[in-house]
């Protein structure tokens, strides 16, 4: 079985992020960009499916421009057999990444194929569950708890946090699986393991390749730094709280 | 009593096998259990098909002794395993690395274990198997007690201007011979450039001669240096001076820009750079020489405890290796105490300073690409050395830094805070309205020059760029001798590995170079300050207008930084201001500013050689001066349960600036690296 894994690549999680000045994205220039954490823990749970004797091969998809092949090569030297990266030159939101990951599924035909449950730098969570509705595939999502796949590889059970607490799904291959904080721990690239990767095969595909529309029906207008947030303020009486709730806040 | 017996039956057999010496098979037998199992699993009867190995006779068994041991040993079991009709590896892939190793074992003749340790035979001797099997491209990786180990010609630590000078200029005189050398550079950073902070004005003088097209070639070098403004400031004032800069010719960059640049450069040429991986050892052989460095575990969490990711270090060994780990370089510190460098040339204790810098974008109207502004005085003391700069960038960004030296006597004195102090000037206010910080960072910078330059060579390698500390104090300028350092040592290493000299070459082209000439002139403006301000003010000028550094003494340093402290009951604590949030800041907000971060679950890399001691000693006797001159509040004293005071250590925080490593009294704390990828994430500083 082929486990296809989705990652992107976003803006570090320690950097400090600004908006440009044209307030049409944030600045990105210059910035230390990495792998997704999710995603990393996505492809984590992959290698261990792979080395558990139920996968044979891993492949790491990436979508984005020639920096993302960067990303790919971390995801090989943590164990990937290949890459394959989809060159674009604008960041798509979540249904054309879906569309393309589809096309991509019918090209390769995994019988899992693992993401992220979102990015840290949309907070979307909306790919797994779109790429899971375009190919008619079952899906797990928030996956908490290492997933266990039947001998006969037909169905997986999945442990999920919900809001109420952990679900458990059996899901029948192939599904779309997306990983939460608390499924494991992902492993260190070693030294031998990033010289190994340099000669893993990554290819190069288009759009066109695909056949994938990358029409957005949705436009980012403007992004703008949140407001800064007030200190607050101690008040000495009840009174006093109902006067400023009334006449300075205007909730009451 | 038997079982030496029986080692020393066994250890006769072994050596007439092998035609080894047999005290060497004794301490093998007996020492390593790994071998007597080796030995036991080798079938010995089969003849050796495979083409182009030489037979034993060939070798000459009675020659033998004279070879390293290791690599009789190694030959034989190669031979051995690729002559086995069992022999798995046969039709692989691996076949094409046991041929080449045999060849490379069995033709040359590998240096002999040589007592005077800088023996231009060592490296003579190594020529003709490294040319071959560096031809075939070969890295050797054995694997060895759990650490791989993997092989280089040269191993460089540190992927900043002086460690990637080096690689480039290596690989350029090996296309320049036509022949190839192995190049591994290994840094600590997450990505290339991502530890580097520097004023900087640049002066092209070693890119000129490294990469002479950088012009052409996109180099992020674009904002030539207009104006040299020198001010004296008081609290209120900015005192033009006549400024004793040119810096004609120069550039306003980022260095981490530039060094990024390089890396680029450095790639293309095949070298290969593995950001994200400290090196935490130094690697050692049986005749203490250095042959290359092991870097750090991953996964051990904060108990010491192996945590499920742990990976162990590899060893990472060189014919040369480099040490390029910027100022106060933990490893090189090492170096240089193991091999008395310093003591070698007579040359005095490194001191240094803590620079803090922010990079601001500032308001397009108060923007001049090109201006250089450095400043005196306020908010500085007479009696402490320091000074500001604000440098024009492009892109409407202004680099502004304090530079306060390290031997300071005020243990109450907080760099960090004077720096706030300093934004506040009315003549910096003015630039800074309206602008926000984009970076904040600080490390310190060598400030002894000339007088503590240590011999720069060891067995097995050599020191390079601030590491040895070739910083040109006046100029305020290292980043053109640290370049140069780094070509000169590569074309010393070029030439051991290539044409059997010896390292000891590259100590006679340093003090033939421009970089000693420059810092032998520039010798004297530093010490001077050691009498006041006032003193050292005249003492600069008189240097700079007359002399020139053509007087027949050297001034000596003071005490080293660390000595140079005050009890704290002879100083007067100072008081700052509290931060506005729109010129000055709190730490933990200048923190966030310098993308810094390490995983939190692991030891702290800032190792107490004593733990009793801050209690004992800095806080009391000091006033915990640690608390202060961090610049990232690594070092807080808390309350414990009992209401006492317990130093708490942030190494999270960390900006690897190494100022504790220098300035704590006592030198108890002792700066180690971290697991790479940790640290600043720097990338217009």
């Amino acid at each position: 079985m082929k486990i296809l894994v989705a990652v992107k690549r976003v803006v570090d999680y320690a950097v400090k992020i600004r908006v440009k000045p044209d307030k049409t994205g944030v600045d990105t220039q210059n910035v230390k960009m990495s792998m997704n954490p999710f995603c990393e823990i996505a492809l984590e749970e992959a290698l261990r499916i792979k080395e558990a004797g139920f996968a044979k091969e891993v492949v790491a998809v990436s979508i984005g421009p020639p920096q993302c092949v960067d990303t790919l090569r971390t995801g090989l030297a943590m164990g990937a057999d290949r890459g394959i990266h989809v060159e674009a030159n604008s960041s798509f939101l979540p249904l054309t990444i879906a569309k393309i990951l589809k096309s991509l599924a019918d090209v390769e035909n995994p019988g899992l194929i693992f993401l992220g449950k979102q990015a840290i730098d949309d907070d979307c969570n909306q790919t797994g569950q779109m790429v899971a509705a375009l190919l008619g595939w079952p899906q797990a999502t928030f996956a908490s708890k290492v997933v266990v796949l039947d001998k006969d590889k037909q169905f997986a059970t999945v442990d999920r946090e919900v809001d109420g607490g952990l679900e458990t799904l059996s899901v029948d291959l192939p599904a779309v699986i997306t990983t939460d904080l608390r499924l494991n721990q992902p492993r260190y690239a070693t030294l031998p393991n990033i010289m190994k990767a340099k000669s893993k095969p990554i290819k190069k595909m288009t759009l066109e390749d695909l056949k994938v529309d990358i029409k957005s029906d949705i436009e980012i207008v403007e992004v703008t730094e949140p407001p800064k947030r007030k200190s607050g303020v101690i008040v000495s009486s009840v009174d006093e709280l109902i006067d400023k709730l009334k006449n300075e806040a205007h909730v009451v | 009593m038997k079982k030496m017996e029986e080692v020393e039956e066994k250890a006769t057999k072994l050596a007439d096998r092998l035609g080894l010496r047999k005290d060497y098979a004794t301490v093998l037998l007996a020492e390593n259990s790994w071998f007597s199992d080796m030995i036991a699993a080798i079938p010995w009867h089969c003849p050796p098909p495979v083409p182009g190995i030489y037979s034993l006779h060939q070798l000459g068994c009675p020659s033998d002794h004279h070879r390293p041991l290791s690599f009789t040993i190694m030959h034989r079991f190669l031979l051995k395993l690729s002559s086995s009709s069992t022999n798995p590896l046969r039709n692989s892939k691996f076949q094409r690395l046991i041929l080449p190793s045999l060849n490379l074992f069995a033709s040359g003749s590998p240096p002999p274990p040589s007592a005077n340790p800088y023996s231009a035979d060592s490296f003579r001797k190594s020529r003709a198997f490294s040319s071959k099997s560096r031809a075939l491209g070969v890295r050797c990786i054995s694997s060895e007690a759990g650490r791989e180990a993997i092989e280089y010609d040269v191993v460089i630590i540190g992927a900043g201007p002086a460690g990637l000078s080096a690689a480039i200029r290596l690989k350029q005189l090996c296309q320049e011979k036509n022949t190839d050398l192995s190049v591994c550079v290994v840094e600590k950073g997450a990505e290339v450039g991502g530890h580097v902070i520097s004023g900087n004005v640049f002066e092209p003088l070693a890119l000129d001669e490294l990469l002479p097209h950088w012009r052409q070639e996109q180099a992020p070098i674009e904002v030539a240096a207009s104006s040299d403004k020198f001010w004296f400031l008081t609290k209120d004032r900015a005192i033009p001076l006549p400024s004793p800069f040119d810096n004609k010719g120069n550039y306003i960059i980022s260095l981490s820009q530039l060094v990024r640049w390089l890396g680029g450069k450095a790639e293309e040429l095949g070298i290969e750079i593995y950001p994200g991986f400290s090196a935490s050892e130094v690697l050692y052989n049986a005749s203490d020489e250095v042959v290359g460095i092991a870097t750090k575990d991953m996964g051990i969490s904060k108990d010491g405890s192996k945590k499920e990711t742990f990976q162990p270090g590899v060893d990472i060994k060189g014919r040369v290796t480099l040490f390029a780990e910027g100022c106060r370089g933990s490893l090189s510190e090492k170096i240089i105490k193991k091999y008395k460098l310093r003591e070698e040339v007579n040359a005095q204790h490194q001191t240094y300073a803590l620079g803090i810098k922010e990079v601001w974008e500032i308001d397009e109207s108060k923007h001049n690409p090109g201006e250089v502004i450095h400043a005196l005085g306020w908010p500085l003391d007479p009696k402490t050395y320091g000074g500001s700069f604000l440098y024009h960038m492009n892109d409407r960004q202004v680099a502004l830094g304090l530079v306060v030296a390290l031997n300071y006597k005020n243990p109450f004195l907080n760099p960090y805070e004077e720096f706030q102090k300093l934004k506040h000037h009315p003549a910096i206010k003015r630039i800074l309205e309206g602008g926000t910080v984009l970076q904040y960072g600080a490390r310190t910078l060598n400030e002894g020059g000339f007088q503590s330059i240590p011999y720069p060579v060891f067995p097995g390698g050599a020191i390079i760029g601030c590491s040895a500390g070739f910083l040109n104090v006046p100029k305020i300028k290292g980043t053109h001798t640290a370049m140069k350092s780094g070509m000169l040592a590569a074309e010393a290493a070029f030439g051991a590995l290539h044409e059997g000299s010896n390292m000891n070459t590259y100590w006679d082209s340093l003090r033939g170079s421009w970089v000693w000439k420059e810092l032998y002139a520039a010798r004297n403006y530093r010490p001077a300050f050691e009498y006041g301000l006032i003193p050292g003010l005249a003492v600069s000028a008189m240097e700079h207008y007359v002399l020139k550094g053509k007087v027949p003494f050297t001034l000596k340093h003071g005490k080293a930084d660390h000595e140079a402290t005050d009890l704290a009951r002879k100083c007067k604590p100072i008081e700052y201001p509290k931060p506005d949030g729109v010129l000055s800041f709190d730490v933990p907000t200048s923190l966030y500013r310098s993308n810094t971060n390490h995983d939190h679950d692991q030891p702290s890399h800032l190792r107490l050689k004593d733990p009793k001691i801050p209690e004992k000693v800095n806080l009391p006797e000091y006033g915990a001066p640690e608390s202060r001159y961090c610049p990232a509040r690594v070092y807080e004293y808390v309350e414990d349960e009992e209401g006492k005071p317990k130093l708490q250590i942030n190494a999270q925080n960390c900006l690897h600036c190494k100022a504790c490593d220098i300035k704590d009294p006592k030198q108890n704390i002792e700066w180690t690296v971290p697991e790479g990828g940790g640290g600043p994430a720097y990338s217009v500083m």
